[in-house]
Parts: C-alpha cells; sequence; structure tokens
C-alpha cells in the first residue's frame, strides 16, 4: 500500500491542498499568487458573469442528465429483457464509450459543422439553401454531453433492471395490469437506486465538462471547466481559478455522498 | 417485448454508432468535402506522412506504456494491501482521485508542478505527463484487482503460508497467478484513458511532450481537415480492440 499511498499524497493530495491554499491568496502582478490571505476569491463568485455561468453550467448538466434518464431507461430496459443476447447489447454501449472521448466529440463536430454532413446532405436533398447553424450553440453542447456519458445512465440502471425478480411483472399482469401501468407502478418504483445513480454520475460528469462545451460551444456556451481553465491558463487569476475548482470539487462530492452510501459493498 | 421498444433500441444504438461509423466511412472520402466522391486511402497516406502526428503519436505510446507498467504495479500492490487490511483513509482517496473532475485534477498538478519547479529547476516534459496519468489510473487498477480479489479464497493463501510458504512466494506463486487476467484487462484499461486523456495532458505538458489527442485537438480546432477522421478513425479500431479484449479478461477473471 506504501507505493500508492506516496503516490496519492504526493499527486493528487498535496496539489489539492496547494490549489486550497492558492484559493485563499490573491493574484501576483504577473499571474502567480501572493499574500495577504482572504476570502475575496470566494466572494467574486458571486459575480453576475460568473453566476450566470454557474447557472448556465446547472442547467446544461441538469437539461442532459433529463434527456440521459428519458433515453436510457427505454434502452437499459430493452437490454435487461433481451434474454441470451444481453451480452453483444452490453457492450454495443460500452464499446463506443470507451473509445476516445475527444474523437467522439469530434464526430459531432464533423456532423453539425456548417459544411457538416447534415448541412450537406439537406443542401444536396435541396431541403435547405444556406446551412444550419448547428455548431457552436448550446444545443450542440447538450447533444455532445447526451453523447459523452450516456452510457454513465444506461449501466446502473440496467444493473438494478437486471436484479428484478421476472414473477414480479407475471404477477402484476395476472392481477390485470397492463404493460404500461406495471413499468409505471412496479418497475420504475423498483428501479430509482439505479435511476438515481445513473443521474448523479451524469450530472457530475456534466458538472466538470470541458472538452464538450469547448469543441461544440462557442463564446456564449462556456461552462465552470472552461471558466477554470481559462484563469489559469489565459486570464492567469490563478487564485481564482483555485476558488472555482474547489466549489467544483465540493459540488460533486457533495452529489456523490448519497450514492456511495448506498452502495454499500462499494466498488473497493 | 413490444415491437415499439425494439425499433426504439434500433434508433439508440443508431445514436451511439452512426457518428462514428459516418467519421470512418468519410475517412476513405477522397474529396477534402463531406460529399462522397469515390473510395481512397488520401487522408491515411496525409496522416502518416505528417511528421508531427508522427512524433506525438511515439509521445502517447512511450506515456501511455509507462504509465500503463507503474500505474498497474502500484494499483495492483495498493489492491492486494486493501484485501489484507482495509482503510477507509486509503479507499476514501481513491474514491477522491476517480471523481474529481479532470480540469480540476490538471490545475492541481499544474500548479504543483509550479510550486515544485521553482526549487528544483525542471521543466515539464513527458515525466511530467506520465507521472499525472499514473496518478490517475492508479485507481482504476485497484478498482478492476479488487473486484477479482473480492470473489477469491483467502484460504489458498493461507495453505501457502502454513506449508511454509514465506509470505512473498504466497503471494508470487499462489495469489498472484489467479490475478493476472484482472491485471491484464486493468492495464490495458489504463493504457486506453492515458493514451486518450486530453485535459489533463494538455496542462502539464512540455513542448517536447505533445500527446496525440492534443494533436488532434489543434487540428480539429484549426478547421476541417479529413486527415482528423483517418487518425480518429485509427484511434477508434485500436482502442476498440484493445476495450473487447479487456472486458473478454474480465469476464474471464
Amino acid at each position: 500500500m506504501a507505493p500508492a499511498a506516496t503516490l496519492l499524497a504526493i499527486l493528487f493530495l498535496i496539489p489539492i491542498a496547494i490549489v486550497a491554499a492558492y484559493s485563499l491568496l490573491s493574484r501576483g502582478p504577473y499571474g502567480g499568487v501572493m499574500p495577504p490571505w482572504n476570502v475575496e476569491n470566494y466572494m467574486r463568485l458571486a459575480d453576475p458573469l460568473y453566476l450566470s455561468i454557474l447557472w448556465r453550467t446547472i442547467l446544461y448538466s441538469f437539461l442532459a442528465t433529463a434527456v440521459c434518464l428519458l433515453a436510457g431507461f427505454p434502452l437499459a430496459w430493452f437490454i435487461s429483457r433481451s434474454g441470451t443476447r444481453k451480452g453483444l447489447f452490453l457492450a454495443l454501449v460500452i464499446v463506443p464509450f470507451w473509445t476516445s472521448f475527444l474523437v467522439r466529440t469530434y464526430a459531432w463536430m464533423f456532423l453539425l459543422r456548417d459544411t457538416g454532413l447534415i448541412n450537406s446532405t439537406l443542401q444536396w436533398l435541396g431541403l435547405i439553401h444556406d446551412p444550419l447553424p448547428l455548431l457552436y450553440n448550446p444545443f450542440a453542447v447538450i447533444v455532445g454531453l447526451v453523447y459523452g456519458y450516456l452510457p454513465f445512465m444506461i449501466l446502473p440502471i440496467y444493473s438494478t433492471l437486471e436484479k428484478l425478480d421476472p414473477a414480479l411483472l407475471e404477477a402484476s399482469a395476472d392481477l390485470g395490469a397492463r404493460p404500461m401501468t406495471t413499468m409505471f407502478q412496479v418497475v420504475i418504483p423498483l428501479a430509482k437506486p439505479g435511476m438515481l445513480a445513473g443521474g448523479v454520475l451524469v450530472f457530475i460528469s456534466c458538472l466538470g465538462a470541458y472538452l464538450t462545451p469547448d469543441l461544440l460551444g462557442g463564446g456564449k456556451t462556456i461552462m465552470i471547466g472552461n471558466l477554470v481553465q481559462n484563469q489559469f491558463t489565459a486570464a492567469r487569476d490563478w487564485p481564482f481559478g483555485a476558488a472555482l475548482s474547489l466549489l467544483l470539487m465540493a459540488v460533486v462530492m457533495a452529489m456523490l455522498m448519497p450514492v456511495l452510501r448506498r452502495e454499500k459493498d462499494g466498488l473497493l | 417485448m413490444s415491437r415499439w421498444l425494439s425499433l426504439y433500441a434500433v434508433a439508440a444504438y443508431v445514436f451511439l454508432h452512426l457518428p462514428l461509423a459516418v467519421l470512418a466511412v468519410f475517412s476513405f472520402n477522397s474529396s477534402r468535402f463531406t460529399a462522397w466522391e469515390s473510395f481512397s486511402f488520401t487522408w491515411y497516406h496525409a496522416a502518416f506522412s505528417d511528421s508531427q502526428l508522427g512524433e506525438a503519436t511515439v509521445n502517447s505510446f512511450l506515456i501511455g506504456t509507462a504509465a500503463t507498467v507503474l500505474a498497474t504495479a502500484v494499483g495492483t500492490l495498493c489492491a492486494y494491501a486493501l484485501w489484507k487490511r482495509s482503510s477507509l483513509w486509503m479507499t476514501s482517496t481513491l474514491y477522491l482521485s476517480m471523481v474529481t473532475p479532470e480540469i480540476v485534477l490538471g490545475i492541481a498538478l499544474l500548479a504543483l508542478y509550479q510550486w515544485m519547479f521553482r526549487y528544483l529547476g525542471l521543466q515539464l516534459g513527458m515525466h511530467t505527463v506520465i507521472l499525472a496519468h499514473v496518478m490517475f489510473c492508479t485507481a482504476y487498477v485497484v478498482t478492476v484487482v479488487a473486484a477479482r480479489l473480492r470473489t477469491m479464497d483467502a484460504s489458498l493463501e493461507e495453505a501457502a503460508l502454513d506449508l511454509g510458504a514465506t509470505e512473498w512466494e504466497a503471494f508470487f506463486r499462489v495469489t498472484l497467478p489467479q490475478l493476472v487476467p484482472a491485471i491484464v484487462s486493468a492495464a490495458l484499461l489504463v493504457f486506453i484513458t492515458s493514451f486518450d486523456d486530453f485535459v489533463i495532458t494538455s496542462l502539464v505538458a512540455g513542448v517536447d511532450s505533445e500527446t496525440l489527442p492534443m494533436v488532434i485537438y489543434a487540428m480539429a480546432r484549426k478547421g476541417f481537415n479529413p486527415a482528423v477522421n483517418a487518425i480518429s478513425t485509427m484511434i477508434v479500431v485500436g482502442l476498440g480492440v484493445l476495450i473487447l479484449l479487456s472486458s473478454r479478461l474480465e469476464h474471464k477473471a
């Protein structure tokens, strides 16, 4: 354990502690940090400009999570009911998920840009004259987030549905419930833990998103992740970037706690 | 099962796979525009003859391999130690390192490196990228190996000890061989994660350690270049094979 403990202490805990310290310092004249110690950086989060970015991040994350839930649940249900081909259908969800996040985001640029596949096809068909503005807007960012994190929703829901006793469905049908009634009265209530876990996983991933808004969004769709990156590079305001990072981390941890508690045996 | 559900599933799988499939198809298009002309390897030639891409690919392989070896070794030992004696501190820290947003990990490491370099006079480069990758990949290894250890019978190792094996012998000759599929599976995951990482890498890389995702990112931002389609297709196919291999091994374990 000692090597892992040393590694995580030096490369994870100490860096986070440095960020925490920076968040309480002031910005130096050439970037960097200097005393005095203060909480000014946290106060600045209330600035309307930053509040609007925070609000947008929450809104996009919420929308993406809602779409993932609505789109992911039926697919998880389909996989859990598909008998011997479960493994195949599950692999079809997992494999694209593991192949390069960057490439998957780039694929949407290829589809959505002005000269992209969707626009050129529509123009070729004569349906539109000028290209539709599909890229660099909130729509593209949310599509990218959904595409990026959909498996985070499907997998936990699938694992709760998988454990569902088929006798319950038969009992419900025998008692005269129609399939839709069974779905809403029996299946969905029992799948709640999976939906909650999936929802939290997607939501926190979206909160920390950087690449998706960076590549698919424009200047008006930046999210917290981009703001953090900007403070550490172009803006050279490390203390404020550090405060933002800690805020992001705190929100993510607070949301994960209930889910981790529920998973008694845990992952480790 | 209702027909509607099956239809929906088809639509959902199309959504998941079509973007990558389209990218792959158009990587063989001879035209530089997004209209099909004819089949050709033009963009593969372009990708292979690009020296910047070549250099970045070599860097990505070097970093991926080094990170895989280190993270797998450290993570396996850690999982084994946790199996012997659980530690809430260690487990929580591993969890935390897994759920912290990448951008936060990246800037935290950057802050650490800057702070260290002020006193040590070193610079950003391959070594800083490798260390960063080892850090965020170790938790994956622990997760995969720990899952395998939980299904294992502890009495086998105890039997070895009773029969006079030293602790090292018991670990290397009894426990480790049973862990091999899980370790290889974890190593593949680390390689994929390392090879693909952009957010953390771009923050802690130096001028001599540009990786493949960094070059692709720069090319994608600059405007449309069909060579990116060709490299992307190769990456998706390559990593796809590795992930299938990894999940096979994990199921076997």
